[in-house]
């Protein structure tokens, strides 16, 4: 279907590495302890991925049951205040309500093809671990998640899902009690139960293979939406985006248009409080070259190498590392990554569900945020954005940011709301 | 140089006995508490010193130790703190290394942190998160040096793996005797004997002469001796840990306890 050729040119080579000039990024900078597994994962996900009972048992999972392909649909009313043309892969419309739910399945089919009873995850918003909870349920196999404190909190809503799923939800009070501290705890639970569990990693991050095979199992996004766009309106977009944080949503919607090189294409990361202030997510456009959860890629860090505590409004893109592949797209020149901040983030999420009637994730809301400042300087352009997942996670939020419990305020005539 | 901890091995070993190898953060409960209670520990009996290096993200690390390292990161402990301490440990005449995750060493600067641990009379590094085939620039920079490399080997390792992970090392290697992360252990591991004798037959094979140390679980005098029958060191490090976290502000009471278990530990290895 697409014209992309991953594992080639784009990589990984056989060692895991993503190049770009002189950097390696990604790799496997990983405790021993866990290599063998790593290897054998490695071997088992190649295999199935030449396997055709495997490949038609996802995509028959991916239709029947999360109801794959998505939409592509045009917003014709917010294309109208853009005054360009937004396309929108509905993502949101998936089964557990995010793109996640494409990696989770293809995960747990490997686990059981490996013979694993146990799923582990870590989860920001809790997208993540409700889709891993689901693909537990569905396949039979037990389920634990890690979940960072602070997350719990502001994502009750996903606490409740999960439990109800049967999964074991585990809060992680350790360092900033959030995304990064849930995989340091995921990690630490797989190294004592990798014989029977299998760590269903959430984005296209960490040692190698995953940052290749999270990609892999959401590239459908990029394919569908390249044949779709297409179809629909006889021409490839000018300009592809997607919010990025640890990266699943977007290199699964960039992988399919990589070479298509009229074809532009924009990463949206978390501003936060704004990055010219400590309190951002923006890993690529603040952060350095340093090494985070087995990997070799853009990281924020202080002098000593220590990891710098991110924040975004969104538990999604709270993360202070990004895969490295989007590491090395930034760093070819291939994709452009922007910060988007909190404000500018939940006006676009008003604004979404004002003009379209679709109320968006907070994390797809950065990506809908920074496609208007596109919009705003290539007026006429025909702009496909990855809407990744809803935002029926996001109303504890919404109501505090907008203060829509209190009053009836109008979040379209208040940008940046009540905080 | 001759900071390499191989004399301490060979002299354990002309002793008939494990060597005890004591690991402690840098900067817990702060620069100068650390250096002290590390003093103390070579002063009681250890023969190798491992000094960490606090990271935000220590993933290898169980409870005891990620609390000790947070304590330290919050007292503000720097990388150059780290070889500040290596330079008072070593100046015992004690072998000292420091054991670090990756990024640190990285974010310095390998060739700058081999030169400068080199300076302070550093042993070398034991990384538990940097494996030979990820790491060609500490190999590079440790060689220049004449520094030790100690990677780690865990009960997972294949037989290929083994080989290519001792033929790296210099010094010892590490054996992580349990699946899992640090922290003491009621029983020592049934997975560690299995795990020593693969290692050393793996030396023997390749004509090697490397010690091998088997580290995680261990707490108290018995199990030392119990690991001291069939490894030629003891590493521990919760255990340490543990004494000085429970005696909090007491620092008097926090030197005693250490002391006390740096003997029971050293008449352990004795026993073996």
């Amino acid at each position: 279907m697409s014209t992309g050729t991953p594992g080639g040119f784009w990589g990984p080579d056989e060692t895991g590495h993503f190049v770009s000039g002189d950097v390696q990024w990604g790799g496997r900078f990983m405790p021993e302890a866990l290599i063998a597994e790593l290897d054998e994962l490695t071997a088992v996900w190649t295999d199935a991925m030449a396997d055709p009972e495997f490949l038609d048992e996802f995509a028959r999972l991916l239709r029947e049951y999360a109801g794959v392909p998505s939409l592509l649909y045009e917003a014709t009313r917010l294309s109208e205040h853009a005054g360009a043309r937004i396309l929108l892969k509905r993502e949101d419309l998936n089964h557990t309500g995010a793109h996640k739910i494409r990696n989770v399945l293809g995960q747990a089919l490997l686990a059981k093809r490996m013979g694993k009873t146990r799923l582990i995850a870590e989860t920001g918003a809790g997208q993540h671990g409700v889709a891993t909870a689901t693909a537990a349920a569905y396949l039979g196999l037990e389920c634990a998640v890690y979940m960072g404190k602070v997350d719990t909190e502001r994502q009750a809503l996903n606490v409740a899902r999960m439990n109800l799923l049967g999964a074991e939800v585990i809060a992680v009070d350790s360092g900033s009690m959030t995304l990064k501290d849930a995989i340091n705890e995921a990690i630490r639970d797989w190294v004592a139960s990798v014989e029977h569990t299998a760590y269903c990693f959430g984005t296209a991050a960490g040692p190698h293979p995953f940052p290749a095979m999270v990609r892999d199992f959401c590239r459908g996004i990029g394919d569908e939406a390249r044949v779709q766009v297409l179809e629909q309106f006889g021409a490839l977009p000018d300009i592809v985006t997607a919010c990025v944080g640890g990266g699943s949503n977007a290199i699964g919607m960039f992988t399919a248009f990589l070479d298509d090189a009229d074809v532009r294409i924009v990463g949206f990361e978390a501003g936060g409080d704004g990055v010219e202030t400590p309190r951002h997510a923006a890993t690529i456009h603040a952060g350095e070259v340093g090494v985070l959860h087995g990997a070799r890629t853009y990281v924020l860090q202080d002098e000593d190498g220590q990891t710098i505590e991110s924040h975004s409004i969104s538990a999604g893109l709270d993360y202070p590392g990004v895969g490295p592949q989007h590491s090395q797209l930034a760093h070819l020149g291939r994709a452009d990554y922007q910060p988007v901040t909190d404000a500018e983030a939940m006006d676009a999420l008003a604004l979404l569900a004002r003009t379209e009637g679709i109320i968006c994730a907070i994390e797809s809301a950065h990506a809908v945020a920074g496609s208007l400042r596109l919009a705003a300087e290539n007026p006429g352009a025909t702009i496909l954005i990855n809407l990744s997942g809803r935002g029926d996670k996001d109303m504890g939020t919404a109501i505090e940011w907008f203060g829509l419990a209190s009053s009836d305020v109008d979040p379209g005539e208040t940008p940046g709301g009540a905080r | 140089m001759t900071a390499s901890s191989t004399a301490a091995f060979a002299t354990a070993r002309a002793e008939g006995r494990a060597a005890l190898v004591g690991y402690l953060p840098a900067g817990f409960p702060d620069v100068p508490g650390s250096i002290e209670a590390m003093k103390t520990m070579v002063d009681a009996g250890c023969d190798v010193i491992e000094i960490g290096l606090p990271y935000s993200d220590p993933v290898m690390d169980g409870p005891t130790i990620q609390a000790a390292a947070q304590q330290a990161l919050e007292g503000g402990v720097r990388t150059q703190d780290v070889l500040r301490a290596v330079e008072a440990v070593a100046a015992t005449g004690t072998p000292t290394l420091i054991m670090t995750y990756w990024n640190p060493v990285e974010r310095y600067g390998v060739e700058r942190f081999a030169r400068d641990l080199a300076n302070a009379g550093g042993a070398g590094l034991i990384t538990p998160d940097l494996t030979p085939d990820s790491g060609g620039a500490w190999i590079a920079a440790a060689d220049a040096h004449d520094l030790d490399k100690v990677f780690l080997v865990a009960p997972s390792s294949t037989d290929a793996r083994l080989e290519m992970t001792t033929r790296a090392c210099r010094g010892f290697v590490y054996a992580t005797a349990v699946m899992g992360v640090t922290g003491a252990r009621a029983s020592t591991s049934d997975l560690a004997g299995p795990l020593v004798a693969r290692t050393k037959a793996t030396v023997a094979g390749w004509g090697g002469d490397l010690p091998v140390g088997v580290g995680l679980g261990v707490s108290n005098g018995d199990q030392a001796a119990e690991v001291a029958g069939y490894a030629d060191a003891v590493i521990v490090g919760s255990a340490f840990v543990r004494p000085l976290l429970d005696a909090g502000s007491d620092r008097a009471a926090g030197l005693a306890a250490l002391r006390a278990l740096t003997e029971d530990l050293a008449r352990g290895v004795r026993a073996g």
